[in-house]
């Protein structure tokens, strides 16, 4: 019985972590239709945030709930103002080009930083009981994290004035322009606003995984191909999409191990596309969030 | 480009490549030379992506996939043949094999562009992930074992079917240079068959050949797996050249490093790419052993660059400008020769008067 | 001329999401009439148009081709069966020349040889002789439907479905296409979609007209000018006179 519920908060953590690493991803992509292939370093550069400012006597909360979001949000900005803007609509150049950003960036850290490890840090909170079996508090804490953000997100789109404007420019850019709506500012603002969620994802991240500046590499591929499995339906599209490949991901993990876990997760993925090449909210829930 | 100028073209580049491949291991020293065939077997890799995504219009993101799929499947059957010539044969098969079947779950899927680059960029990352945790002595296929990160010593190639002479590095490199330049014609002989000229049509309006009767899926999967057959192939000369095949051929780097092959070379062409791999690797060598520039800092900004500059890669861009330089000296002649006509002309009007 | 039917729609419908733009239709096509479909934006002529080429799968009901039941099938199955598509925006490959173009239709069902020959008729036909080491890109609107016609010929379909031939064509285009189609329909059977009524009069036997998913009515074009439904549902766009 005890095995079971730490299994089932394994896979439940899993499910968040997906969500976590996906849902600034999730928000550009169902805005714009932009695969930024730097989202890994967007997530990397969380981390290191959250570590070198930690390291320099930074309070580590202060850290990872103000400072990640804001930097990293502050360099999407910086992104969509030199780069993504005049690549609008030319959605593989927008492929190539931030893969090159995120080829950059790495570059970037790796000169100021050094190629190894930039000292990591314990995870707050120790670990907690269940029975015979302990799990991670800090997993636990990630966990509410993950669902916070989900309605965060939520409660944007839905009841503030720039979640109609956003969701306007979604479903017709056109539309949203002849009626007054600078769509240039909106993508400026949600590139802003994918890039925090995920600067502060990967500043949450940081202390499980330590931070290298190929860090983000780990992550690019299950968030890519959550986003994509998910469909353009932000929240619908990362949560259906998580719980799906995360609970198989979980599954597969503790029957097998964690590297055919990984296997699992992308034949599920491929599957998934061929049988909806749109994406899960390509087919059901597709009027949703 | 029209007939007789891409005949004339691809008689030079032939002659060339012959001439490399007599001449470079009389002219060079050994280290020359091996670093010659490692870069030969990259060159191999690049056209393969040039075929597939300048003539095909597929954008994979994970060519290294299938050419670390033929190194490994060298190795491993090399090993367990006991020799290699069986062994190219298998992995050339497994190369082909798997681009087959991932092929068949994404364009029978009609997955696009984008979704497309992402999934095979996904496939080679699992496969870096997958492999280099295969240290233990229980992964093993026959008795060859996977080696985690530190991959598979590679057998070299040995004469056909005799397992006791092996090849020095020179012939390995009279091997790979081979090799490309039957692939390169391999390639051009794709294009401007019925086949290769259809796969150009799909890239340019896939609805419209679709309405024209032709099964877009069947082409693309077809393509794709050409592409993976020479890219495995490409592998398999890199696992020669190095002596080793490691998890990192898949790894992100590499991957990228293949699209800016191509982008850099010329989309569009199929001797861009080579030529583009052949200068970067050269390039990333030197930049290697600096530590004044990281190079990702620099490839990242290159491909940045290019993408935002000069889209179309080096080598269309500079038969545009060759192009354009003569359109503009004929009409400069043709505007000479009517400029004395009329002048004779003039001479004639006034003489009769 | 004789009367068996080349394709016929059972109960056919289209939905998207809560829209249904095709409304259990029932439709029917004898072999070398030249059907026109005409209808006010948004009748579902072009759906329709879809769902008869398999472009789109049909939300039920069947489409016939020939006896064959072709509902679900792919697009190309269609196309490979004899017919001639042309969609309402000219889709052609803009980076290739107008020969190039035409040639890649004529091949798919001809021989190499054969195809570079039924090429070459093709452009004298249509004189196109002009432009065809253009690449189409550069080519006029009118120009680039024309050369789509062409592609259509050149496979030599029995059956040719067009969506719009005229749009974007001056006058003397438009009048070039009319006796084009006239001539196809001596060995080919037609189906037109069309917006312009003067084009319509000009090579119209008989006509069904489509309004709101369903066909209101069919008839030659004497019939439809006359029939005050048709008036109704086009009042307020310009009468053609």
């Amino acid at each position: 019985m005890d095995l079971f519920a730490a299994l089932v908060l394994q896979i439940i953590y899993g499910i968040a972590n997906l969500v976590l690493i996906s849902i600034g991803l999730a928000v550009i992509f169902g805005m714009m239709r932009v695969i930024n292939l730097a989202h890994g370093e967007f997530l990397m550069l969380g981390g290191y945030t959250v570590v070198v400012a930690t390291n320099n006597g930074v309070n580590i909360w202060v850290a990872m709930f103000i400072l990640a979001p804001l930097i990293v949000g502050l360099i999407g900005l910086i992104v969509e103002w030199c780069l993504i803007r005049f690549l609008y609509g030319r959605m593989v150049d927008t492929l190539l080009a931030t893969w090159g950003l995120s080829l950059f960036f790495i570059g970037l850290i790796t000169t100021i930083f050094g190629a190894q490890t930039a000292t990591t840090i314990a995870p707050p909170f120790g670990a907690i009981t269940i029975g015979e079996y302990s799990s991670s508090g800090y997993e636990l804490f990630l966990i509410c994290i993950a669902v916070l953000m989900i309605i965060l997100v939520y409660l944007l789109l839905r009841y503030t004035k720039l979640g109609l404007v956003a969701r306007g420019t979604m479903q017709g850019a056109d539309m949203a322009a002849s009626l007054g709506v600078s769509t240039q500012r909106v993508y400026s603002t949600t590139f802003g606003i994918g890039a925090a969620l995920t600067g502060l994802a990967g500043g949450l991240l940081a202390p499980i995984t330590g931070i290298l500046p190929t860090s983000g590499a780990i992550y690019i591929g299950k968030a890519f191909i959550t986003v994509i499995s998910g469909g353009t339906a932000i929240l619908a599209g990362t949560a259906s999409a998580s719980v799906l490949l995360g609970a198989i991901n979980g599954i597969v993990a503790f029957v097998i191990g964690p590297t055919m876990g990984e296997v699992a997760l992308l034949l599920l993925a491929i599957v998934l596309l061929r049988l909806m090449p749109q994406g899960i909210t390509g087919r059901f829930f597709k009027r949703s969030l | 480009m029209n007939r007789s100028r891409e005949t004339k073209a691809l008689i030079s580049i032939g002659i060339i490549g012959l001439i490399i491949l007599f001449g470079a291991p009389h002219s060079l020293d050994l280290f020359s030379v091996i670093s010659l065939t490692t870069a030969v077997s990259l060159a191999i890799l690049a056209l393969s992506l040039g075929l597939i995504w300048g003539f095909g219009g597929i954008l994979c993101f994970g060519q290294t996939a299938f050419f670390g799929i033929g190194g490994y499947a060298y190795a491993i059957a090399a090993l367990n043949f006991g020799g290699s010539t069986g062994a190219i044969l298998a992995a050339l098969i497994v190369a082909a094999g798997s681009a087959a079947v991932l092929g068949y779950f994404m364009f029978y899927g009609r997955l696009s562009d984008v979704y497309l680059a992402v999934i095979t960029l996904t496939v080679t990352l699992i496969l870096y992930s997958v492999i280099r945790r295969t240290s233990g002595p229980e992964y093993k296929i026959g008795i060859a074992k996977l080696g985690g990160f530190n991959g598979i010593n590679v057998p070299p190639i040995n004469y056909p079917w005799d397992a006791t002479q092996f090849l020095y590095p020179e012939h390995v490199f009279y091997v790979a240079m081979v090799a490309l330049l039957l692939a390169y014609f391999l390639c051009v002989w794709v294009t401007k068959s019925h086949f290769g000229r259809v796969s150009v049509s799909i890239r340019e309006n896939e609805l419209r050949s679709e309405l024209l009767g032709y099964d877009v899926r069947l082409y693309k999967l077809c393509m794709f797996t050409i592409g993976g057959a020479i890219a495995g192939l490409a592998g398999i000369m890199f696992a020669n050249s190095i002596g080793r095949i490691t998890p990192d051929v898949f790894n992100l780097y590499n991957a990228a490093l293949a699209i800016i092959w191509v982008i850099i070379g010329g989309r569009g062409t199929l001797i861009g790419p080579v030529l583009g791999a052949l200068v970067l690797f050269y390039m990333t060598s030197f930049l290697g052993q600096q530590s004044v520039v990281n190079i990702n800092l620099f490839l990242g900004l290159v491909l940045i660059v290019f993408v935002l500059v000069v889209p179309k890669g080096i080598v269309p861009s500079l038969i545009q400008l060759w192009d354009r330089r003569r359109s503009r000296r004929m009409t400069a002649r043709s505007a000479k020769k009517m400029r004395r006509r009329g002048r004779s002309r003039v001479k004639e009007i006034s003489v009769e008067e | 001329m004789r009367s068996n039917v080349v394709l016929e729609t059972r109960s056919l419908s289209m939905h998207f999401g809560g829209v249904v733009a095709v409304d259990r239709v029932d439709f029917s096509l004898r072999e070398n009439e030249l059907r026109c479909l005409i209808g006010p934006n948004g009748a579902g002529k072009s759906t329709f148009f879809k769902c008869i080429t398999a472009q789109l799968r049909p939300t039920a009901g069947d489409v016939v081709i020939r006896d064959f039941n072709v509902t679900g099938s792919e697009s190309h199955q269609v196309a490979r069966m004899g017919v001639g598509i042309k969609t309402q925006v000219p889709n052609v490959f803009d980076g290739l020349d107008v020969e190039e173009n035409i040639w890649l239709s004529a091949s798919q069902s001809a021989s190499v040889k054969r195809a570079r020959v039924i090429t070459s008729e093709v452009v004298e036909r249509l004189e196109l002789g002009e432009v065809r080491k253009s690449p189409l890109g550069s080519l006029a609107h009118g120009q680039r439907q024309l050369v789509e016609l062409g592609m259509v010929l050149a496979g030599e379909p029995w059956l040719v479905i067009l969506d719009e031939p005229t749009a974007g064509m001056t006058q003397d285009e438009v009048v070039r296409t009319a006796d084009v189609i006239r001539e196809i329909n001596q060995s080919a059977t037609m189906i037109v979609v069309e917006h312009d009524m003067q084009f319509i009069r000009m090579i119209a036997q008989k006509v069904t007209v489509f309004h709101q998913g369903k066909i209101l009515v069919e008839g030659n074009m004497d019939e439809i000018s006359s029939d005050h439904r048709v008036r109704e549902v086009y009042l307020g766009h310009r009468k053609s006179s």
